[in-house]
């Protein structure tokens, strides 16, 4: 499903090198853990695939479903399917989440030549999934994560996920910021949109994400490359030994 | 129409539709039409005012009232405080009158001119004033009394409104039917004297619209005027004056447009509001003038005087205004709190772009017992362009508990804009209460990329990110001048990222 083969990127006018050659490959069906130690390029790695502005691959290729990432613009690898769980989610004010989310969704449909969904329809699903993650409906008429706590705004990020279901997930540190009872309602989440024709790619400095969501493969992202893979036991290892080993 | 738009929530949304549905990049209004012109001759002296004044039939008080104005105009120098830039103004390079040809009074919509209502099918006046117009059966109530170039063309819904007692017309037909009101109020607000435009605008005002609201009465339907220039090279002087008896409403509503042209055009209005004891305003204005092209060549030079004065025992008047066109801005719409417990409101948003000037604010006047005021300034600078909030809150030392809450929002666009705050705050009583909040902020990248990654395109993401800016006082318009709003947000700003 998503194909990366020997990935280079620079970032910003110092067009420092952050990714220096990384392959990977994550078949539909399949969760994939990244892990790795600050500044290894965790971060970087989700903006190059969502196509963020002042990130310039300078070698290698991404695909998505056979079809060239790189060339698209960040809307339309959204309208792809391609979505990013932010690791710190922006406040956007004055626009209340359901209008954003409804203008986003949207937008989506109609790049990909379908039909908008109906404001009803919409209404319906956004309030059905806002009680499966606990999200109070008035949340939904304040303005996108303004005010909203760090836990708040990456359970939102679930919801906006799960309303828009896209076809490959990205998260990055969604841990973050998570007390145990959210952790696992953000787990449930991930967790019931697994299928086999959905892929996800999840970014955490931490393990424990990983008990509540249970990787097929696990990666270790060191100075830019992938320095070592295995199963999800990988991940314990890691908590155990941290990431000494790996240093660039 | 209205139903569509009951939810606010759905607003923002609806702004992202209309900017897809709307032709891109190019100012849309820019075209001229073909209506024979009666012109003034070019230039200003003594014989074109008294043409002007012979044109319209005025009484002889009017025409020494113009005379008088034209006299003191010449003794006066044009202001240069304002924080716009702008070549001299020829004042003699101008036409001072310009009317449709008048054929005979039109009595129905059916004797308008084609195309008078073309050019509002291409103003794409989508929303109920259209229907209006079009004399579709079930129309809204919506009072158009349509402003084309100089003279009213065509009030509708005067009789229902005359069944209320209300007064809705031409000034220069209220001038004929109303003297004693006109006489009364005209220049109580705004004296002749008051400031070069406005005491140029006394000497040659055109037209424009008169509204009286009887005691009591609840106007029952928003009043709506169309402002168009439409001659080459034609000032426009309007001139509104509004009343609102004892215990009466009135909401009213002006919007603007103006077709293409390579010569700036001068716009100096006067807009005045009277408002007696228990009575309320609410005057609402989306202003989109043509702001001159990329290189900043042509467009109107637009300089208002609007003031309201709160005469009576708690008055309320509220001004609301969406700023987008115009090469040059210079409006301060004010509120003299002269009645005891008498409320001003003052909510704007102005967006500039290119290369774009507004220098705008607001004036609250305490002078009453507990007179309060809110003012909730926006500011969006974009591309070249430059705006400035200048704003005064002064309390007289009778307006004893006077309380002002005023804030005043930028943001940029971009790295080549500016956006700039001039409060002014007096006070000569210690038991004021006046706040003011002010803060500056950039739109930012990440908050760009967010909306990208959601899948809305850059533009569309702007057009939501600066609405959310705007909500406040989007909020405080009329639902459908609201869309309208929002549209012109979206197409204002278009081009002004990446």
């Amino acid at each position: 499903m998503l194909k990366i083969n020997n990935l280079h990127a620079v970032v910003g006018e110092a067009q420092s090198q952050i990714l220096n050659g990384i392959s990977l490959e994550v078949p539909a069906g399949e969760v994939h853990a990244i892990m790795g130690p600050n500044g290894s390029g965790k971060s970087t790695l989700s903006y190059v695939l969502t196509g963020r502005d002042g990130y310039e691959v300078t070698e290698g290729t991404v695909e998505l479903g056979g079809e060239n990432l790189l060339e698209m613009e960040a809307e339309e690898r959204a309208a792809k399917g391609l979505f990013l769980s932010f690791q710190y989610p922006l406040e956007i004010p004055g626009v209340p989440t359901m209008t954003f989310l409804k203008t986003a969704l949207n937008a989506q449909r109609k790049a990909r030549g379908e039909e908008e969904m109906g404001a009803p329809e919409f209404l319906k699903k956004a309030r059905a999934l806002a009680k499966e993650l606990k999200i109070k409906p008035e949340m939904l008429k304040r303005p996108l994560n303004v005010g909203f706590s760090g836990g708040e705004k990456k359970r939102m990020e679930i919801f906006q996920m799960m309303m828009l279901e896209p076809s490959f997930i990205v998260m990055d540190e969604t841990d973050s910021g998570l007390d145990v009872d959210a952790l696992r309602i953000v787990a449930d989440g991930v967790n019931s949109l697994r299928s086999p024709d959905r892929g996800f790619l999840i970014i955490t400095h931490y393990q424990r994400l990983l008990d509540y969501i249970v990787p097929d493969q696990v990666h270790v992202l060191s100075a830019g490359k992938i320095a070592a893979s295995g199963d999800a036991d990988l991940a314990k290892t890691l908590e155990k030994e941290g990431y000494d080993k790996y240093a660039a | 129409m209205t139903n569509e738009v009951k939810v606010k929530d759905s607003i923002d949304a609806s702004t992202v539709e209309g900017v897809r549905s709307l032709e891109a990049d190019k100012y849309k209004y820019g075209f001229d039409s073909d209506i024979e012109q009666e012109f003034a001759p070019k230039g200003l002296n003594e014989d074109i005012v008294r043409f002007i004044s012979a044109k319209k039939e005025e009484p002889e008080w009017l025409l020494e009232w113009r005379l008088e104005a034209y006299r003191r105009w010449l003794t006066l120098e044009e202001p240069t405080w304002a924080m716009v830039d702008y070549p001299e103004i020829d004042f003699q390079d101008m036409y001072y009158y310009a009317s449709p040809v008048k054929k005979e009074g039109p009595k129905s919509l059916d004797e308008v001119d084609p195309e008078i209502l073309e050019i509002y099918n291409k103003l794409g006046i989508s929303l109920k004033e259209q229907e209006v117009l079009a004399g579709v059966e079930g129309a809204p109530k919506v009072a158009v009394d349509a402003v084309f170039d100089s003279v009213s063309v065509v009030t509708t819904f005067k009789d229902e409104l005359a069944k209320h007692g209300v007064i809705f017309c031409s000034f220069s037909e209220a001038v004929k039917d109303h003297p004693e009101l006109v006489r009364k109020y005209m220049g109580s607000v705004v004296p002749v004297t008051d400031n070069y435009y406005a005491t140029l605008n006394n000497a040659v005002f055109s037209d424009g619209s008169f509204v009286y609201i009887p005691p009591g009465v609840r106007c029952p339907m928003e009043l709506s005027t169309y402002f168009r220039m439409n001659a080459q090279g034609t000032g426009q002087f309007e001139r509104t004056l509004i009343i609102a008896d004892k215990g009466s409403y009135v909401s009213y509503l002006e919007g603007c447009t103006a077709p293409m042209r390579d010569e700036n055009q001068l716009h100096a209005a006067i807009v005045e509001i009277i408002v007696h004891d228990d009575a309320e305003v609410k005057y609402s204005t989306v202003q989109n003038w043509w702001p001159g092209d990329s290189e900043g060549n042509g467009g109107v030079y637009n300089f208002v005087t609007k003031r309201a004065d709160c005469r009576g025992k708690n008055s309320k008047v509220s001004w609301t205004q969406v700023e987008t066109g115009s090469a040059v801005t210079w409006k301060y719409p004010s509120c003299i709190l002269r009645g005891d417990d008498s409320q001003g409101e003052f909510y704007s948003i102005a967006i500039t772009n290119g290369h774009q000037q507004a220098d705008t604010g607001t004036k609250m006047i305490h002078l009453g017992k507990n007179t309060k005021s809110r003012v909730i300034s926006k500011g969006i600078s974009a591309g070249k362009s430059n705006s400035t909030y200048r704003g005064l809150v002064s309390a007289h030392r009778k307006a004893t508990g006077a309380r002002n809450f005023t804030q005043c929002d930028s943001l940029l666009i971009g790295n080549d804009c500016g956006a700039h705050t001039v409060p002014y705050i007096e006070s000569d009583t210690p038991t004021a209460q006046f706040e003011h909040e002010a803060t500056t902020s950039k739109l930012s990248d990440d908050q760009l990329f967010y909306c990208r990654q959601r899948g809305l395109s850059e533009e569309d993401a702007v057009a939501l990110l600066v609405n959310g800016f705007c909500r406040e006082v989007l909020q405080e318009l009329p639902m459908e001048f609201a869309v309208e709003a929002q549209k012109l947000v979206a197409i204002s700003l278009e081009g002004s990222v990446g």
